[in-house]
């Protein structure tokens, strides 16, 4: 049964790194996977999505609506944007932080502080973790991506795959140990 | 060995296992990554063009030189590369050439949503549609066998999903392939009219040849499974199994110009009905329509968009997964925006503030200057048409008595492409209208590729910067003004002296991007920029909300003290708010 997991986010957010990290893990344990991305304009702070799939034989790299297993938001507004490809007894994990939209920016907008309430009563297995926060206590706020990955890890029962050995082959050598313990610091958060 | 590769990384890859030795191209979405994947192979000699028919010509030249080449860009690009392209056709190739066309169903990043197998049918060149990272690497191979053997250039048509998908592939290492010694052969290669018709012949030859290839071809053929028949290639096919998996019979098409009419017919013998999914236009449909079969297709699945498995799950079967409900109201648009000390914020900022003018842009990060809070983009066509569009506009508000002033905006790298020429036009024909070149001294919006003004090569060699004041200066134009456009006070100046003028003036804003790797050299020239942030000093701030009119990212107004804020991490000093706060509330730091 092929599995997917949905990461999102805003553009800078490092999404592309922890799905990059997350496929090269499933095809080293034997799963046939498939990523898709949307690069272009995205990357001048719009909404970002890696989507990843793995299972025997995977057809196609998109997640349809109400298909994804898992929703990994690296944002709090961005986790109800993406919610209705999220199947309906689907879980989701949210960093539970706030990156203003140019419209709530520019005052034209309101960022609601409903959000949160929304996602608990909408998504039955959901969990708010404060990955910011965390990755800033490990001393660098960029491997909240790294944080994150973690909860996905545990999530859909990946642990065995030996994840230390992926990331010190695939991330610069002074990140390596940072990232080990961002990895690990995730997994306990769910 | 196996590998996880996007469509890109694999046409990258393949283009490097079938020996070819030279590669060009100009950057677009999601064509990009294509080039700077094949720079990393040393076996290649690999150039960003300065536009899509350079591009292509340089390919052909290579072609023609005796290697074999590969040029890509996005569907637009081939619009721009479309004269040699049909002409190419007419000639074959020596080493083999293959251009890698990336079309965008659902218009990612794109201004129209072109179907460019019509350029295979109307140019007459054999046609490779992949549909994942494996394919790219064995299509291609194929493709400059196919090449080679038919003497013919050959279009790889991939889509978005197939760039920048990953997927699994299997690759091997690369088969060098002698260079061809160069021959003189006008007849074949040098189409004035006379040889032209000649070659018109050996074309019409070449395809009822490669009719007998497309029946036989390992990349068109059946897939038996139940009474129901979908015919699907590229990324469809994959979308299609995901819906319909192992019950249907498939006829998957990866060779696809010519079709292989034999393979429908035998494929209809075993069916009972059958859907065609396809992107863009009805490609497949209307050949299979022309072989006298009926079909479901544009009938029952959208007219445009991406087939997606659920589209076509809708479009088919009438089901839909069930989804979860949510309050659709708490979420705002999150749209691109200018980066915080983005050149173009100071630009955009007084340029929004000008009266009675019509502003034709470009494409190019600048584009978002149509958004909100600026609003300072009318018009936006395609790569180059700024000026050329406002030149017309002028002719026409002067023509009919409008007191508007036409003002085209475009960027360093558009300027190259394709826009020298637009300003040749005012130059030449001399209407009144402004033209601006936003310099930034990099393409921004594709990822940050070089070009001929920014002072690198595609692999990171330095290079010649092609100057745009002496450029311009050397067109004619008697009014040049360059202004750095972080100063607002010389930004207003320079507007109001254009204005002013009754002839047409050229204005060059310079400053790097603030995201642009630069050496120290170029760093210096700008006063190593960047490295300074802008501080609120909160007892100065009144919250009159003016800093935030410029529409930074990193300023935000904090309601609970009523007072505006800056990102520290984001900000890099560009000034632009602190010229705009009328209390002199934000202060300066080093980072």
């Amino acid at each position: 049964m092929t599995k997917s997991i949905l990461l999102v986010g805003v553009g800078g957010q490092g999404t592309i790194l922890a799905s990059k990290l997350l496929t090269i893990g499933l095809m080293q344990s034997g799963y046939d996977v498939k990523m898709s991305e949307i690069h272009g304009m995205s990357q001048r702070g719009g909404s970002v999505s890696s989507q990843v799939r793995y299972g025997k034989r995977v057809e196609s790299p998109v997640i349809e609506l109400g298909g994804a297993d898992i929703l990994i938001s690296f944002e709090k507004m961005e986790a109800l944007r993406w919610l209705e490809y999220l199947r309906k007894d689907g879980k989701a994990v949210v960093n539970d932080y706030q990156i203003n939209p140019m419209p709530v920016v520019s005052g034209v907008a309101d960022y609601s502080d409903k959000i949160g309430d929304e996602l608990a009563a909408k998504v039955a297995d959901i969990t708010f973790v404060k990955a910011f926060d965390e990755a800033m206590a490990l001393g660098n706020p960029k491997v909240l991506n790294i944080v994150l990955l973690g909860t996905i890890v545990k999530m859909m029962n990946l642990t065995d795959i030996d994840w230390n050995a992926i990331i010190a082959a695939e991330v610069k050598k002074n990140f390596i140990e940072l990232n080990q313990k961002a990895l690990a610091r995730g997994l306990e958060l769910v | 060995m196996k590998r996880l590769l996007t469509g890109n990384e694999a046409i990258a890859h393949g283009a490097w296992e079938a020996g070819v030795a030279f590669a060009s191209a100009y950057p677009g979405t999601p064509s990009s990554e294509i080039l700077a994947n094949v720079a990393r192979y040393k076996e290649i000699k690999s150039e960003w063009a300065p536009n899509e028919k350079v591009a292509l010509e340089a390919a052909i030249g290579a072609s023609l030189g005796g290697v074999r080449s590969i040029a890509a860009m996005k569907h637009v690009g081939v619009n721009v590369a479309a004269d040699p392209l049909f002409t190419y056709a007419y000639m074959g190739v020596s080493g083999g050439m293959v251009l890698i066309s990336a079309d965008e169903p659902g218009q990612h990043s794109s201004q129209n949503e072109q179907d460019n197998r019509w350029y295979a049918v109307s140019a007459k060149l054999p046609m490779f549609e992949p549909s994942n990272s494996q394919e790219c690497r064995d299509m291609l191979a194929e493709a400059y066998d196919i090449s080679e053997k038919y003497d013919a250039p050959v279009l790889m048509r991939v889509t978005t999903r197939i760039c920048h998908s990953k997927s699994i592939v299997d690759t091997s290492d690369r088969k060098e392939v002698a260079a061809k010694p160069y021959k003189k052969q006008p007849e074949k290669n040098l189409m004035v009219p006379h040889y032209a018709r000649m070659r018109r012949a050996v074309v019409e030859q070449r395809m009822n040849d490669l009719a007998e290839y497309t029946e036989v071809s390992p990349f068109n053929y059946i897939e038996k499974g139940g009474k129901i028949g979908v015919i699907a290639s590229g990324m469809c096919y994959h979308f299609a199994r995901e819906v319909f998996g192992d019950d249907v019979t498939y006829l998957k098409l990866g060779f696809t110009n010519p079709l292989p009419s034999g393979l429908l017919a035998k494929f209809y013998d075993m069916v009972d009905e059958v859907y065609i999914i396809e992107e863009n236009d009805p490609y497949i449909e209307n050949w299979v329509k022309a072989q006298g079969y009926s079909c479901k297709g544009k009938d029952t699945l959208p007219p445009f968009g991406e087939m997606t498995p659920d589209v076509i799950r809708k479009a088919v079967r009438g089901e839909e997964l069930p989804v979860i409900d949510y309050d659709r109201g708490l979420v705002v648009p999150r749209p691109p925006t200018l980066c915080a000390g983005c050149p173009h914020r100071g630009f955009f900022y007084e340029l929004s503030k000008l009266k009675n003018v019509a502003i034709s842009g470009d494409i190019g990060c600048y584009t978002l200057g149509f958004a909100p809070p600026y609003n300072a983009m009318d018009t936006c066509l395609c790569m180059g048409g700024a000026f050329s569009v406002a030149h017309g506009m002028q002719e026409a508000f002067d023509h009919s008595g409008q007191n508007v002033r036409a003002i085209g905006v475009l960027g360093d790298s558009t300027f190259f492409h394709t826009g020298i020429n637009s300003l040749m036009e005012i130059a030449y024909n001399g209407s009144k209208a402004i033209s601006v070149i936003l310099d930034n001294r990099i393409t921004g919006m594709t990822g940050h590729q070089e070009n001929p003004g920014s002072g690198r090569l595609l692999g990171g060699d330095p290079a010649p910067v092609m100057k745009i004041m002496d450029i311009v200066k050397a067109l004619g134009f008697k009014h040049v003004f360059e202004v750095n456009p972080n100063d607002i006070k010389a930004m207003k100046k320079t507007f109001a002296d254009a204005l002013a003028l009754d002839e047409a003036s050229v204005i060059v804003t310079v400053w790097p991007c603030p995201l642009k790797r630069m050496d120290e050299e170029e760093r210096g020239l700008f006063g190593n920029p960047f490295t300074t942030r802008c501080v609120v000093d909160q007892d100065k701030c009144i919250g009159c909300k003016l800093c935030i009119k410029c529409g930074c990212p990193a300023l935000s107004m904090n309601r609970a003290i009523k007072k505006a804020e800056i990102d520290a991490p984001q900000c890099v000093g560009c000034d632009v708010c602190v010229q705009i706060c009328p209390k002199q509330a934000i202060a300066k730091e080093v980072k």
